[in-house]
């Protein structure tokens, strides 16, 4: 077992997954980092704590993916110089949140070759950090916009154009800089942060049941993800099982927001290729999921289903068979609708070969979930770990190495084909019995929860003191893929950016959180 | 070409009924004449600004265009710059990193206008509330005719919002 040669002494953590929790010395971290690499390890996720109210100084916490196990490294760092070594040499991804961690704790990685404000637009000022355990939580600043140091591209004929906040479509805010010649872009930067919301603070004026609704915010379009990565981490410090019939409703919760998800952004794909009826005909199938979401679990996004100790809404046989006419019904319109995207010459010539991410430079950025499994990273939490029920469901994984828009349209076709067979085993195989188990109301500890959502996975970390949320973090995969926009919008054309970037489909609101 | 186009015929007409306007929704008195709402109720520009959501109402402004709902049946459509808008439709909570954002969006919308607050967060700041990095609800930042609760609001709650900002109301 690989974590085993790591010299850590790890504890393992009780829950849906397998967890484990060490301590190292900041000077050990870099070491640490080559080690997990060298074992095909990954960064999943970065944060921070401030432990000076216990007498100690800050900590840097590292969630690391290694041997299809989540191995959270917390490394203690000094209260009045906390700093720790820059883990980007060795895993990119951890660039911008190295810089998010600065911005609210105040704490630095050393070396870092980036050292501009990510979060932190002027909303706060640079000696000032929110999540700092000594800053009340209504505590605000005066709002002073600060500018920021783009890169600059120069050469004949290069300039620039500017994109949003505020963008032409409805889609959410961030900044995109490019710098072209003609119509070819040379290069994208990418500048985030406008939906900082603050939900970490948010949190730390929680109790631990009423967190699961703001992990259910955390991105809307995730929320099944999100709800039950958070309920994952509060039973784990509870010491506290769902019964076996609420897993299997969350996992159907899941592949619903799944198929609901991709349906949206191929009809998206389509429009943005110039093919307007592919948006008609997927929405309306989006639309007929939805109404079924509202009717059988009273949301149409599945918001609040997945509750801490199991989930809201029961099903009942009636309901079973309503899901399975839906399957079917849907397999039939997708098989049409599909082979008229695939004989589409004029679409497949936007999608063939479009916003190329390969799956060398793919392993190098650490990308993640769908837009990793098109680019030949064989990354599911679903399916290593795996976590019941999908244990038992045995999820195929699609995998393409093209890494073009073309593969990520093809991945999510086979995805909603595997969903829709997950859905019908689900209401075939799922067991009888409660569908929640109550969860003790003043727990300590800290728990973590892994999920792999439609965009991959997300993480939610928590620490609970008597109840209360001490210190929560919910990691978007968003974090690992952004990056990989950048570089797959380069050498291609402007107008093209649209539907790379509805192909990766990232959250802005996961990311700034 | 003939497979898609038989797809078009075999799925049909879909669209529903539109709901009606709803006075509840309404926070301030109707501020326009009966001659421009005449003309907004004919062809309505809106641009949907997310000044710091979660991204769920945006999912459901979406879904407006979808054949069920077909908002630009009835004359209202999504256009990509404020300077071509009569509406602001806004989801919130505004964050402190959008404020400016906002503000411009809304300065640079010709008047006369009309701004619509979407969702929990966008009518009174939600589950985020007020803090270092969100102003809450729309209204703290700009002046705000109709907000439609809901988390987020259905695609008919979002229409009946939008058509009761452009009706004349009670007492006109």
């Amino acid at each position: 077992m690989a974590l085993e040669g790591l010299r850590l002494a790890m504890t393992a953590l009780p829950g849906g997954v397998p967890a484990w929790h060490a301590r190292a010395e900041p000077a050990r971290l870099r070491e640490l980092a080559g080690a997990i690499a060298a074992r095909a390890g990954r960064l999943a996720a970065l944060w921070g704590s401030d432990e000076r109210d216990r007498g100690a100084g800050f900590a840097l916490h590292a969630a690391f993916v290694v041997d299809a196990s989540l191995l959270w490294v917390e490394a203690p760092l000094d209260a009045e110089r906390p700093r720790y070594p820059d883990l980007a040499a060795t895993f990119p991804c951890a660039d911008r949140m190295q810089r998010a961690l600065r911005d609210l704790l105040g704490i630095e990685a050393e070396g870092a070759y980036d050292q501009r404000a990510w979060l932190r637009h002027g909303a706060w000022p640079a000696d000032a950090f929110p999540l700092r355990r000594d800053v009340p939580a209504g505590e605000t600043w005066p709002n002073q916009v600060e500018p920021y140091a783009f890169v600059q591209v120069e050469g004949d004929g290069v300039h620039e154009i500017p994109v949003g906040p505020v963008h032409a479509g409805i889609i959410e805010p961030g900044h995109f800089r490019f710098s072209i010649v003609g119509e070819k872009v040379l290069r994208l930067e990418q500048r985030l942060g406008y939906v900082h919301k603050g939900i970490d603070k948010r949190f730390e004026s929680m109790s631990v049941i009423e967190g699961a609704r703001l992990a259910g915010r955390v991105s809307g379009d995730s929320t099944v993800a999100y709800a039950w990565a958070y309920s994952m981490a509060a039973e784990s410090i509870a010491q506290s099982t769902p019964p076996a019939r609420a897993l299997w409703m969350r996992a159907l919760a899941l592949e619903r927001e799944r198929i609901a998800n991709h349906l949206g952004d191929l009809g998206y794909l389509g429009n943005d290729g110039g093919l307007a009826f592919g948006l008609a005909q997927f929405l309306r199938l989006k639309e007929d999921v939805l109404r079924l979401n509202a009717r059988l679990f009273g949301h149409r996004y599945l918001m609040d289903v997945v509750v801490p100790g199991g989930v809201a809404r029961d099903l009942d046989p009636a309901g079973g068979e309503a899901l399975l006419a839906q399957c079917a019904a849907l397999e039939a319109e997708l098989a049409v609708v599909r082979d008229i995207y695939d004989d589409h010459a004029g679409l497949q010539d936007r999608f063939l070969t479009c916003g190329i991410v390969s799956p060398e430079l793919a392993a190098r950025l650490g990308v993640i979930g769908l837009a990793g499994r098109a680019s030949g990273q064989p990354w599911d939490a679903r399916v290593a770990p795996s976590f019941e029920p999908y244990d038992r469901l045995a999820v195929n994984m699609k995998l393409a190495r093209a890494g073009d828009v073309a593969a990520r349209v093809g991945i999510r076709f086979d995805e909603i084909a595997e969903s829709i067979r997950l859905i019908r085993s689900i209401v075939e195989q799922i067991p009888g019995g409660a569908i929640a188990t109550d969860v003790p109301g003043s727990p300590t500890g800290r728990g973590i929860g892994w999920v792999e959502g439609w965009r991959g996975e997300s993480i939610v970390a928590l620490e609970v003191a008597d109840g209360r949320i001490r210190r929560a973090h919910a990691h978007d995969p968003s974090w690992q893929n952004w990056p990989a926009l950048e570089h797959a919008v380069i050498g291609n054309i402007v107008p093209d950016f649209p539907l790379i970037n509805k192909s990766f489909n990232l959250s802005y609101s996961g990311q700034d959180s | 070409m003939y497979r898609l186009l038989k797809q078009i015929v075999r799925t049909g007409i879909k669209t529903e009924p539109p709901p009606s306007a709803d006075e509840a929704l309404r926070v301030v008195q109707q501020r326009l004449k009966a001659e421009i709402l005449g003309v907004f109720a004919g062809s309505l520009a809106i641009r949907a600004v997310d000044a710091g959501s979660c991204n769920g109402c945006e999912l459901e402004i979406h879904m407006l265009n979808n054949p069920y709902y077909n908002l630009e049946g009835l004359g209202i459509k999504f256009v990509a710059s404020p300077r071509h808008a009569d509406m602001l439709l806004v989801t919130g909570p505004v964050s402190r990193n959008m404020e400016v954002a906002l503000r411009r969006t809304y300065d640079a919308t010709p008047e006369p206008k009309l701004v619509v607050a979407v969702g929990d967060c966008g009518c009174t700041g939600g589950v985020f509330g007020e803090s270092y990095a969100s102003c809450g609800r729309v209204a703290n930042v700009i002046p705000v005719d109709v907000a439609v609760p809901g988390c987020p609001p259905t695609p008919i709650a979002l229409m009946q919002g939008i058509l009761t900002a452009i009706s004349a109301g009670a007492g006109r």
